[in-house]
């Protein structure tokens, strides 16, 4: 119970710790909570920008699907035209060609017949003279009478 | 137990409210043993067992503090991080609350006087003859007052290290003038300069004692209390020299009562140091 020199010790030992404590505990803690306060202000703020961007960008999104929309409504409706012109086109072009085609096969069976004709017309001819020996029983010059045999042929 | 003397009483009691003081006598220097030898040796003693634990205790708070904010993260904090921010919060809001001036100083003051102040009166809490008697036993120190704030030299060198700030403050926010002017304007003022030499000293006295009076019920506060407590505790643990029966079991009641009750005593005693230390550098910081 004695006053004596301890209070002197007590005494520079407060200073020190006092000293020490806000250099070593007390500033670096309070900055840190400091710190933490801008982070959470600074996240929350951010969070709400993210908020405001989300709603805007919805509504951008939502302008933008219109905008499409109506440009696909628009495609379509010139595909479905385009879709009906080709067919056209072809409807038109296989008409054409299927006109060509038959003009082609008409003349074509025109010389095929013309030509069996002509066939036809060189074997009439013989037939008809070896008919007309078989009833003359004779010969026939074919050179005399190929005048008269050629009109013949002609006649068929 | 004093490890020479008869186990009396009033013996055991002096003997647990002695401090093992190191000093010089007439017969050399070397540590005292006895309390009048204690008392013979004068102001150059130091009490070693009051001197090693506050500066253990204080040292123990400051190394948990420093290694928390040296390793200190802005993100999740963890366990212990979050304990020591508690803390510093709770000392944070109070100094915000009582201290209006601007002075970094004054909260980790606030927070240093908390914590060292509620370390020392925790060990009011471990049984009184735990640390002596090992003391005795294991080392052969003769004496050992484990709980620095029932050592009025601890209590009055934090009052008086608080009064020096408090002067400090007062003469550099105020000036040499305006200190000297609130030590002899008030509390009787006039405007007429005959009335103002005449209640000058009259205010001066009263207002130096006011100003004295502060760190002596400061430090006398918190002495009073924990050496009260102390004492209590030392009685109680007397009912446990009977040998087993009904006063030993009463003594065991009675010790886990009153340190459940203690365990109050040591956070509020520790709390209204820091509060006063707050309002007074306060007052030392505003102008009138």
């Amino acid at each position: 119970m004695n006053i004596n020199a301890t209070l002197l010790g007590q005494l520079i030992t407060f200073f020190v710790f006092v000293w020490f404590s806000k250099k070593y505990v007390w500033g670096p803690i309070v900055d840190t909570l400091a710190e933490r306060r801008t982070q959470i202000a600074d996240g929350l703020a951010a969070a709400e920008k993210g908020q405001a961007a989300q709603a805007e960008g919805e509504k951008q999104a939502a302008v933008i699907i219109g905008d499409a929309k109506v440009q696909a409504g628009d495609i379509l409706g010139k595909a479905e035209k385009r879709g009906s012109e080709i067919v056209d086109e072809a409807k038109a072009n296989a008409s054409v060609e299927g006109d060509r085609i038959l003009v082609a096969a008409r003349a074509e069976i025109d010389t095929e017949v013309s030509k069996a004709k002509e066939g036809l017309r060189s074997q009439v001819s013989e037939l008809a003279v070896a008919g007309a020996q078989q009833i003359l029983k004779r010969e026939v010059d074919k050179k005399a009478h190929a005048d008269l045999l050629g009109d013949l042929a002609a006649k068929l | 137990m004093a490890s020479e003397g008869t186990l009396t009483s009033s013996g055991y009691i002096k003997h647990h409210l002695t401090n093992l003081t190191f000093g010089c006598t007439d017969d050399g220097c070397g540590i005292a043993h006895s309390a009048e030898e204690a008392k013979e040796m004068g102001f150059w003693a130091i009490h070693l067992d009051t001197m090693f634990w506050s500066i253990f205790l204080g040292a123990l708070f400051l190394f948990i503090f420093a290694r928390v904010a040296k390793n200190i993260q802005a993100g999740v904090p963890g366990g212990m991080q979050n304990f020591v921010e508690w803390i510093i919060e709770f000392i944070d809001e109070n100094v915000r609350g009582s201290f209006t001036g601007k002075n970094d100083y004054v909260a980790p003051l606030a927070l240093s006087i908390f914590c060292w102040i509620f370390l020392w009166n925790f060990m009011d809490l471990i049984p009184v003859d735990v640390i002596p008697e090992f003391a005795v036993r294991a080392l052969g120190i003769p004496y050992m007052k484990v709980v620095p704030s029932t050592d009025p030299n601890a209590t009055f060198g934090m009052a008086i290290g608080v009064f020096l700030m408090v002067l400090y403050y007062s003469i550099k926010i105020k000036g040499f003038k305006g200190f000297s002017a609130e030590l002899t304007m008030h509390p009787f003022e006039a405007d007429n300069i005959l009335l103002k030499i005449l209640f000058l000293p009259i205010n001066f006295v009263l207002e130096t004692v006011a100003l004295i009076a502060r760190p002596i019920s400061h430090a006398l506060r918190l002495f009073g209390n924990m050496y009260a407590g102390e004492v209590i505790f030392i009685l109680i643990a007397l009912m446990f020299s009977g040998g087993f029966g009904a006063l030993f079991v009463a003594g065991g009641v009675l010790q886990f009562v009153w340190a459940v009750f203690h365990i109050l005593i040591i956070t509020l005693q520790a709390f209204i140091f820091m509060v006063l230390t707050i309002v007074y550098l306060d007052m030392a910081h505003q102008h009138h």
